[in-house]
């Protein structure tokens, strides 16, 4: 079974129909993926070459029982066990596997679980990426927030008791520069005690502007590390620069951010391949930069607005389960967050396995924090969401949740130094 | 002899010999783990304190047990001693840890960093007790450094493997002046017990108790096993059989003959 991704808008003209059209059915018409388009900077690295070589190679298939209990068996896991682990011959140990996540997590972060919220301030975007809901044909409705009004939305979340924040931003250059994002940084260091960026990628100086202006991680999702497929997903725009994305966590670290995060959107090619290629990508640079502070993401895909039918495939629960527990007995010391697009009953289940950080009073919409918040009836000039989120519960609610739960809520363990 | 045995850091006494860690469990918990592990100084990350209102660890924390700020997240000498007066700034007194990792993996000190954060903060008035690698030689620096206690490693933090350093941590014990604190990677009272025998001035622990399934407990089992240990030192410990059992009839007996 495969998604169905393209939908039409009647508001689309038909020159620009034809060219997405040509987009979505010529490969002829698409540029190389792989082409740095000017500007971008090359930097010299072997990580690449590895994570795609190891990938490449893996055969999921080939993993029997026996591989699996090794690894169990195993004191600390090397990467063929983390390969057993991911595989389907893993599945019926599930327990087990969920069993071992659980130590090495309590080892590492004990009973306690992070707490942060996303901040959208703009939904303008130059990509055509099929599965997302801010994709440049999408009829949605656009916005990007005023520095006022991004400190009107840092407000209403600060009074809700968060510390941590997360900026996005629609992947659009023009419309959201370096600049503006680095203003609402500085915005972001009054509210709050922890700031991040989900942006597209930059260069390794631009990095360290907005590491001065006081973000200090940086989130890159791969999406996927196949790059046959990643080309069929990505038909226009600057993401589709896949090797530019690939190392952007690399540039950040250099640019002077303490950490950074991983991520596979799970449902789009091989999840187990890429599930690998995601943890491999963090080993190895934590190898090369020992110091930096690593997190993992498992997103799965969502329904957007104007195609509510794309679906994560077969990637159930039970799946992302196990990749999530492969991951912590892999890696045990990185962080690995959950968001609210699972449910609420999957997030509760998984911070006691694995997962270390959750989002709470989330909206992936521009400007309806207030709204959102307070429960007054959305204002008209709010930006569309890039996906739909499962789990709402406010963050006074989360705080509770995690504390019945037995876990003790984090919403500060950094420093700005 | 037992109630003149103190433990003296920084011009202060304590009675307890065991450092509470409060990072890794429920704040409501940690009360009760003061009290059930008698402890009189207790552990706390300045990045975790400084937060707003809501549950603030520092609100947590029973009066009259002494703070000790650790500096985690600092990655060089530098972001330690900035976080070092910040604890000082939040009131949390002139104890402090210094924790300084550059590996995000296994959360191993840096030596060679944690010598010269310890001298800034040793000359600016701080009570400055080092996480460090058991390294005799960096011991020793850190004595010349102005260090109050050297807190030395037993095995990776969060470990609970116990005293896998423990020949170099004996070493210090020998031939360091200082308190010789152990620190990191006990997880069993048994492990304490032994670092205890062997001559630690104190033990500090965190995981060992955040994981258990009562805490409370736990830290009463901690506290009696390092007050045995401690008495068993104190005892001068008697003979331990390495391989098999002693000849009654001395071996050199014929030179006395």
């Amino acid at each position: 079974m495969e998604n169905t991704f393209f939908v039409d808008s009647e508001h689309l003209s038909p020159e620009v129909l034809k060219k997405k059209h040509q987009l979505e059915t010529d490969p002829a018409a698409r540029k190389d993926p792989m082409a740095y388009l000017p500007g971008m900077e090359v930097i010299d690295s072997d990580v690449r070459d590895r994570v795609l070589a190891e990938m490449n190679a893996y055969d999921p298939a080939r993993y029997t029982p026996r591989h699996v209990r090794a690894a169990l068996d195993h004191p600390t896991c090397s990467l063929e066990d983390f390969k057993a682990l991911l595989s389907p011959a893993a599945a019926p140990f599930l327990e087990e596997i969920a069993r071992r996540a659980h130590e090495e997590t309590q080892k590492h972060f004990g009973n306690t679980v992070y707490l942060f919220t996303p901040l959208y301030i703009a939904n303008y975007c130059e990509n055509y990426c099929v599965y997302c809901g801010f994709n440049c044909y999408n009829h949605i409705k656009r916005k990007k927030l005023t520095m006022e009004q991004v400190e009107h939305e840092m407000a209403v979340i600060a009074q809700s008791g968060m510390e941590e924040i997360l900026l996005l931003t629609g992947e659009s250059r023009a419309q959201s520069d370096v600049a503006y994002i680095g203003e609402a940084c500085k915005l972001a260091r009054k509210y709050f005690r922890m700031v991040g960026l989900e942006i597209y990628p930059v260069n390794t100086e631009e990095y360290r502007y907005l590491h001065d202006c006081g973000a200090d991680y940086v989130t890159v999702f791969q999406e996927t590390y196949d790059i046959k497929k990643y080309e069929t997903l990505h038909l226009l725009g600057h993401k589709r620069v896949w090797p530019y994305r690939f190392d952007a966590q690399e540039r950040a670290l250099r640019g002077g951010m303490r950490g950074v995060a991983f991520s596979a959107l799970l449902g789009l090619s091989d999840f187990r391949k890429d599930a690998l290629a995601t943890a491999l990508h963090a080993c190895l640079l934590q190898r090369k930069y020992p110091a930096a502070e690593l997190s993992l993401s498992c997103p799965r895909l969502r329904p957007i607005i104007n195609n509510d039918k794309i679906s994560p495939l077969d990637v159930g629960e039970k799946e992302l389960c196990q990749v999530l527990c492969a991951y912590r007995i892999f890696l045990p010391f990185v962080g690995i967050t959950v968001s609210s697009r699972e449910s609420a009953r999957f997030r509760d289940g998984i911070v006691k396995i694995a997962a270390t950080k959750i989002s709470a009073g989330v909206s992936t919409g521009i400007g309806d924090h207030e709204s959102k918040y307070t429960g007054q009836g959305p204002k008209d000039d709010q930006g569309d969401e890039q996906f739909e989120i499962d789990d709402s519960r406010s963050f006074s609610q989360m705080y509770r949740d995690m504390d019945q739960e037995g876990l003790q809520p984090v919403l500060n363990d950094y420093l700005y130094v | 002899m037992q109630t003149s045995d103190k433990l003296s850091l920084g011009g202060r006494e304590f009675s307890s010999r065991f450092i509470l860690g409060s990072g890794k469990y429920s704040l409501k918990l940690i009360q009760a783990a003061v009290r059930d592990a008698g402890a009189e100084i207790i552990t706390l990350a300045v990045r975790r304190a400084n937060t707003k209102d809501q549950e603030n660890i520092l609100d947590y924390i029973p009066k009259g047990v002494t703070l000790l700020p650790n500096t985690s997240g600092a990655r060089d000498a530098k972001e330690a001693v900035r976080i070092a007066r910040l604890a000082r700034e939040l009131g949390c007194g002139d104890f402090v840890k210094v924790e300084i990792m550059r590996d995000s993996k296994y959360l191993l000190p840096d030596n060679t960093e944690t010598i010269k954060a310890t001298e800034i903060l040793a000359k600016e008035g701080f009570v400055v007790l080092p996480y460090m690698y058991p390294d005799l030689n960096v011991a020793r620096d850190l004595v010349n450094a102005g260090a109050a206690a050297v807190m030395p490693l037993a095995s990776p933090i969060g470990s609970n493997k116990g005293l896998a350093t423990r020949e170099f941590i004996q070493i210090l014990i020998d031939e360091i002046d200082l308190p010789v604190i152990v620190d990191a990677g006990i997880g069993r009272p048994s492990q304490a017990c032994e670092a205890m025998e062997m001559g630690a001035a104190a033990i500090m622990a965190n995981t060992a108790l955040a994981t258990a399934g009562d805490l409370p407990l736990m830290a009463a089992a901690f506290r009696q096993a390092i007050e045995a240990g401690r008495k068993a030192y104190l005892s001068g410990l008697g003979r331990v059989l390495v391989r098999g059992a002693s000849a009654s009839d001395p071996l050199t007996g014929f030179l006395h003959d």
